[in-house]
């Protein structure tokens, strides 16, 4: 048996995980994945108004502030059963087009690049250099040789003091490193510009929907901010829209290229097999048809074999979960409670907060990856563009995609498809106010029973939410997240979670300072708040699932 | 003022003019509701403290919203604030270390500046079998709470979770999750909002570090800065609830008007905070303008008093 390493707490993440690792031979080979929290909010919305639940749910998640807001109002709208107006489905896809931007930048940059950038190391760069490096690789309107110098003056002046706050005892100097001083200095001053290019296009949010986070203009039937669907407000949206696909465009994208050219023997490690995504951004009232993210599952890497995703398909596991009983079911079936008391951390029994979602019976990833895959398998044309002009120019097979590098990569290039198909979403915005028609909410009444589902995917993969409502109140409350698809445990089978499948292989030079573990980790974009779920434990009824 | 000409002459470098910085500044002091004759000592303490101040920042049962909305901080640029002003010396959403090089990094600083750290807490924590429900490190939220606040030169509650419980603590609870100062039985500076403006965060600390005391607080630990007056008072809506002017349905024509949420179920009335004037996101909008209700969002429990949301109070 190989020596075991527990890594607790994942930073850099959303909410509380924990890896354990075991490590033969300088690979690691066998993984578990642990949720170490459980909060309760489905428990909590069972008999509140069905209304409120939008508002409730998005609290599961601050990171991904706005797509559980969207999601459940979704789930209230197909149980009350009223379609949206035309405004307020485009509007609704800027807000979430928004949402992928600023997530997927904050997460290259502030969640998952300290993984492959050497902060440290930027101190022996010639900023000279690495502006000329800067011109060569990137559009970037920041640079030049006294830009760089400031840069790291500003990381000498924290070295120095002693004081060095978020990048304490950080794996610097590991031998895993592979970027040269110049490119660790060009990657650390985009990582403080990120840091402001997300304050700043979050205001695209504010803009229609109040605020970032925690979005507040959304109603069950359409949107709020009537009031701003105003030349001014629309000029402002494109306005900020415009600086952060240039961002995206000129620095991000460039440097995912550049970093990636230095690790592309990541591109054979931390792959996985199968892959869901529900698919979202309706272009119309047809769904799934008209999805610019298409729905679709990729079993067994095979791209030629993509099929539609069928809901019914998904069951949930809680053999090796700390709730009470062992039997899968389907999300509508559930029955199950959480341990009453401390629960015991057991590899070979249960160890996480977290359910098992399977497929068809199997571990399905989720996420950028996902959703490129089957744009791409569909032969999509946005999608296959982008995806063969990077491989080419990183000079990778196609098979070079299921890897943790292939995973980074997709969430670089959804964010440049998203980001620039924007803009004609705003054009339509536009041509439909100027031909009469205003509406922002659709009238509908509750009804005294029904049920909903909304299947959506977000910045971190498929969601689905469920309502069940009785006497206009809710009876039950079910969602089932992307972390809980990613970073869940084993199932009933003992097959692995995705995450965990992933790091078996992974190489681990130092077991003391295991930063290749982080790699492929971070690279699923783990939300671990949301992640948590129980099922009901007194019936075994539709919908009848809960959640922390 | 050798030291003052260098700091704009780095400012400039950046970008930013003497007059943007002083801008800033104004922001923040008119936020902290401070006289102008502030502004010079507030730009003091972002231009280039001797030590910066060390922080610990902990979460506990949270979304992680709070966290995300410091990082939209343009008044300081949210670099500014976590790089220059303050030493962030513990925060698990942007800190590099992870793990046993994490947990180090928290009992170092711990020690290090003990007594001298402010704490600043996101999240609730779970009381319910000893606080079986939230662990980092093998440790509950409790017993690193128990850790780490104590020893604090001040404790802020950012956020409604930490500050009251939020919404974990909402009926039935299942983790028995309280806020800091129940759980703790002790005093904290509370922030609350869901999430709260950021801008209410950087004024409680500027006040800290430029007059060495924390700002005044109501009684239930919130600065008066910022949570003075209630929503409903400052409302730039609050001239159409005088003459009876409302919204009684979203997407209609008194919704396309402006008129008054209050039937829509604004909390407007019960609720203390300066959405209204600080606004969100550079002063972009607040849930008002964008034509949604006020949910109460900085008042203790609000997610059991306050709702149903879009039903007028009883």
């Amino acid at each position: 048996m190989g020596k075991r390493i527990i890594v607790d707490p994942i930073t850099r993440i959303e909410g509380h995980l924990k890896i354990e690792a075991e490590i033969s031979g300088g690979k690691v080979v066998n993984a578990w994945s642990s949720a170490q929290m459980f909060r309760g909010i489905e428990i909590i919305l069972q008999g509140r108004d069905p209304r409120d639940a939008p508002l409730f749910v998005q609290r599961s998640c601050g990171v991904c502030t706005y797509t559980h807001y969207l999601s459940s109002m979704r789930a209230v709208e197909d149980a009350v059963g009223v379609t949206i107006p035309k405004n307020a489905r485009i509007i609704r896809n800027l807000l979430h087009g928004a949402q992928f931007q600023q997530d997927h930048i904050t997460h290259f940059y502030q969640l998952h690049a300290l993984d492959f950038v050497d902060v440290v190391d930027a101190l022996k760069a010639d900023p000279k250099k690495t502006a000329a490096l800067s011109e060569t690789v990137t559009n970037d309107p920041h640079g030049g040789t006294a830009y760089f110098k400031e840069v790291q003056q500003k990381i000498k002046t924290f070295v120095d003091s002693g004081q060095l706050g978020l990048f304490s005892n950080g794996y610097w100097g590991s031998p895993a490193y592979k970027l040269p001083p110049e490119a660790n200095l060009m990657a650390t001053a985009h990582y403080l510009e990120a840091l402001r290019i997300q304050a700043k296009l979050v205001r695209m949010h504010a803009i229609f929907g109040a605020k970032n986070p925690h979005l507040q203009a959304l109603a069950v039937g359409g949107i709020t901010s009537v009031k701003d669907l105003t030349p001014d407000r629309i000029a402002e949206f494109l306005y900020v829209w415009k600086q952060a696909q240039a961002f995206v465009r000129n620095v991000y994208i460039p440097d995912l290229v550049t970093i990636a050219s230095f690790y592309k023997d990541w591109g054979a490690i931390g792959g996985t097999s199968n892959f869901l995504a529900w698919g979202d951004l309706p272009m119309s009232d047809k769904e799934p048809e008209s999805l610019f993210l298409p729905r679709g599952v990729i079993m067994k890497r095979d791209l030629k074999g993509v099929k539609m995703a069928e809901p019914e398909k998904v069951t949930e596991h809680i053999d090796r979960s700390w709730y009470e009983g062992n039997k899968a079911r389907h999300p509508y079936n559930g029955e199950t409670k959480p341990y009453q008391g401390d629960p015991k951390y057991d590899t070979n029994g249960r160890y996480s907060w977290s359910k098992a979602p399977r497929y068809e019976g199997e571990a399905c990833e989720v996420g950028p990856l996902a959703r490129v895959l089957v744009a791409y398998a569909y032969g999509k044309k946005d999608f296959k563009a982008v995806v063969d002009s990077t491989l080419k120019k990183l000079n990778i097979p196609v098979t070079a995609l299921f890897s943790t590098l292939g995973r980074t990569a997709a969430r670089g290039l959804e964010t440049l498809v998203i980001g620039n198909a924007m803009e004609g979403w705003v054009m339509e915005l536009v041509d439909n106010l100027k031909s009469g028609d205003t509406a922002t909410c659709a009238k509908w009444t509750m009804p005294k029973s029904g049920k909903g589902c909304g299947l959506n995917d977000v910045a971190r993969g498929a969601l689905g939410h469920w309502v069940e409502i009785e006497d206009k109140k809710i009876k039950n409350y079910q969602y089932v997240v992307p972390s809980t698809w990613n970073l869940g445990p084993r199932c009933e089978k003992g097959k692995l979670g995705p995450v965990e499948e992933a790091l078996i292989g992974t190489p681990v030079a130092d077991p003391k300072r295991p930063i290749e573990i982080l790699r492929t980790v971070h690279s699923f974009d783990p939300c671990i708040a949301c992640g948590v779920h129980v099922i009901d434990p007194d019936s075994n009824q539709v919908y009848k699932i809960r959640v922390v | 003022m050798k030291e003052e000409k260098e700091f704009y002459e780095r400012l400039e470098k950046k970008g930013i003019s003497r007059r943007d910085f002083m801008k800033y500044c104004g922001v923040v002091t008119a936020t902290m509701g401070l006289s102008s004759s502030f502004i010079p000592g507030v730009a003091e303490v972002f231009a280039s403290p001797k030590q910066r101040p060390p922080v610990i920042w902990l979460h506990f049962a949270e979304c992680t919203g709070c966290s995300e909305a410091t990082l939209r901080s343009m008044y300081p640029w949210i670099d500014e604030l976590v790089l220059d002003i303050l030493d962030i010396a513990y925060h698990e959403t942007i800190m590099a270390a992870s793990g046993h090089q994490a947990e180090d990094v928290l009992h170092a600083a711990a020690k290090k500046y003990k007594g001298k750290y402010i704490c600043v807490v996101e999240g609730a924590i779970a009381t319910k079998y000893n606080g079986a429900y939230g662990k980092i490190a093998g440790r509950t939220f409790l017993e690193v709470a128990k850790e780490i606040v104590p020893n604090a030169a001040a404790t802020i509650c950012i956020g409604s979770c930490s500050s009251f419980g939020g919404i974990q603590a909402a009926k039935p609870n299942p983790g028995g999750y309280k806020g800091v100062g129940d759980a703790l039985g002790i005093k904290t500076v509370n922030i609350p909002g869901c999430p709260p403006n950021p801008i209410n965060l950087v004024g409680t600390i500027v006040n800290y570090l430029l007059l060495g005391k924390l700002p005044a607080l109501d009684d239930l630990g919130r600065p008066l800065f910022a949570y003075g007056k209630t929503i409903h008072d400052s409302c730039p809506r609050r001239s159409h609830y005088e003459n009876g002017e409302f919204v009684t349905a979203f997407g209609s024509e008194e919704a396309k008007m402006g008129y008054c949420l209050y039937e829509m179920g604004c909390k407007g009335p019960d609720t203390y905070n300066n959405c209204p004037t600080a606004k969100y996101n550079d002063g972009t909008s607040w849930p008002v303008e964008a034509g949604h209700p006020c949910i109460g969002c900085s008042e203790p429990n609000f997610w059991d008093t306050m709702t149903p949301f879009f039903q007028e109070k009883k």
